[in-house]
């Protein structure tokens, strides 16, 4: 079989790698910010565990399961947010996910695929406004 | 509706192509694929006839009902009661005033939990339902536990996908409301409605069963079941969307206060209270969906007219072909029962592949499945499942459409690299 129909544009290698090796898997022991959610109509779950030190991710772990396009987005998402300023992370909108992810998702996937990004940002959020 | 003897002929191939040509949408062609859809369970597609009925009423005869004494409001309402006639007789209710219309049967259920629940369930009392429930069938039951101080009770499910029965005596000891599926939609597990309907009313207790997965598929008579109330669908039986059925035994329904309260429902109004109508009506406030209600009895004039013995038979022999066909591929695994226990719906994972990433690559294909937790998530969890694809047959589908499917898994393997 060769007429994938688009399908192996959109699982690309480096996307079922993400999904079958995510990278930064796993939690954090004491981590400054985290949070846990889920999409609800479809059961995907993503935790991520960030570690901050002045202002800057130091490090960043997530934990989840789900469809690969939630958890490779996921996965490249705490790749790209290493090492950078909160600030730099609170400027991450969908459009720079999905092209870091560098494939077309159907409306009904977009859940999927952003998944990781509102954990961060809530995990974000939650931060500071303890702070 | 009484088991139609089994000597009536089998559907053929012949058959279902004529049915095939009644149902416009599988004319559509998604990605530029024939359409195969194979998630009747989570809604049905509609015969030209059912789209035609109500187009018509738009057309002709369009009024409310029960008030005007003009002709064409005449024409509405005894359309009206001439489906829920058609209904009731579809279902074996003993009276068509039984028969209630409701939206959908989550709002059946939700009627039965706020008007029996909330007059007859006290503090200290137990509720049982499965483990298999829609969400439908168990969230109102949490609710109306919570809102009561009532307990909880579940019948659990075995490792096969059935409910596991063997402490059921106790669980109903003393209960007051037993709820349970008639078919798992999930699974296609399909449990013995009479038998727990007669051990509930045994123990005491008011049977409830969601039959959202039956009515559609097999013969179904609630007065040989013996239940107090059967709730379903429309829109899974061919027929449209926003109207249902909760069928209740006239002395419980007589007992009920209005769930809902406004026009129709009433008897005599003064400002500081009113008296309520009788039943059906008293259920009924409001103006109902007439054109619905329209439709719903022409997709049970269409079902009848084939029948359903046939129909049920013929999506048994849909899912054994598919049961044996997906059963002999590598890395597939197909959940619940024998074939023997079940009907056509079939839910299954592939490999390491998310059921929405199998989804996305067979709609590709042009191939409807529905994937995630069906509205069951304490079923899944005991299953240990985080998600499934869930194809599921009807009339109109063809041992073809179960070859699509096929091909679909191993073009999913394919880009998903397993064997």
């Amino acid at each position: 079989m060769n007429d994938f129909s688009g399908m192996d544009a959109l699982y690309r290698d480096f996307i079922l790698d993400h999904y079958r090796n995510p990278r930064n898997a796993g939690t954090l022991e004491q981590p400054d910010a985290s949070f846990e959610d889920l999409n609800p109509l479809c059961g995907d779950k993503i935790r991520m565990d960030l570690r901050i030190r002045d202002g800057v991710v130091e490090d960043v772990k997530f934990k989840g399961r789900g469809c690969a396009i939630s958890q490779a987005s996921a996965s490249l998402l705490t790749e790209s947010i290493k090492g950078k300023r909160v600030a730099e992370i609170d400027a991450i909108g969908k459009e720079d996910v999905l092209e870091n992810l560098g494939i077309s998702i159907s409306a009904a996937r977009l859940k999927c695929a952003l998944l990781g990004l509102k954990v961060l940002k809530q995990a974000l959020a939650l931060k500071y406004a303890d702070d | 509706m009484a088991l139609a003897p089994s000597s009536t002929p089998m559907l053929t191939q012949t058959d279902v192509a004529r049915i095939r040509s009644e149902f416009p949408i599988l004319k559509e062609r998604p990605h530029g694929k024939p359409l195969v859809f194979l998630d009747s369970a989570a809604s049905s597609q509609k015969p030209i006839q059912v789209i035609d009925a109500m187009d018509d009423y738009y057309r002709r005869y369009h009024a409310n009902i029960h008030r005007g004494v003009y002709h064409i409001s005449e024409l509405a309402t005894e359309a009206y009661e001439e489906a829920r006639r058609k209904i009731a007789r579809f279902i074996g209710a003993p009276e068509a005033e039984e028969c209630i219309y409701v939206r959908n049967a989550t709002e059946g259920i939700n009627l039965v939990a706020y008007s029996w629940g909330r007059t007859n369930i006290r503090r200290g009392d137990a509720i049982v339902v499965t483990e298999m429930e829609h969400h439908s069938n168990l969230v109102p039951w949490q609710i109306l536990a919570q809102q009561t101080g009532a307990s909880l009770r579940f019948v659990r499910v075995t490792d096969d996908g059935m409910l596991d029965l063997h402490d059921l005596d106790r669980l109903l000891d003393g209960a007051k409301l037993f709820a349970f599926t008639a078919v798992s939609n999930t699974l296609g597990t399909v449990n013995d409605v009479a038998f727990l309907s007669a051990r509930a009313r045994a123990a005491g207790a008011v049977s409830v069963v969601d039959a959202c997965q039956a009515v559609p598929r097999m013969p179904v008579d609630v007065a040989a079941w013996g239940s107090d109330f059967v709730a379903f669908s429309a829109h899974k039986m061919l027929g449209p969307t926003g109207v249902g059925i909760i069928w209740g035994r006239r002395e419980l329904l007589e007992a009920m206060p209005p769930f809902m309260a406004g026009g129709g429902m009433i008897g005599v109004v003064r400002l500081e209270s009113s008296t309520y109508a009788g039943i059906p009506a008293r259920f009924e406030a409001g103006t109902p969906a007439i054109a619905e209600a329209v439709g719903f009895g022409v997709a049970v004039d269409y079902l009848t007219a084939i029948g359903m013995d046939r129909i049920h038979r013929y999506e048994l022999e849909l899912a054994a072909y598919a049961l044996e066909r997906l059963r002999k591929m590598k890395n597939v695994v197909v959940y619940g029962p024998g074939i023997e226990h079940r009907t056509g719906v079939i839910s299954l994972t592939v490999g390491d592949i998310h059921a929405h990433d199998l989804a996305t690559i067979l709609d590709s294909e042009g191939i409807c499945v529905r994937a995630g937790h069906h509205c069951n998530q304490p079923l899944m969890e005991r299953l240990d499942v985080p998600a499934t694809a869930r194809a599921s047959f009807y009339l109109y589908n063809t041992p073809a459409e179960v070859d699509a499917l096929v091909a679909g898994i191993e073009k999913a393997k394919a880009i998903f690299k397993i064997a």
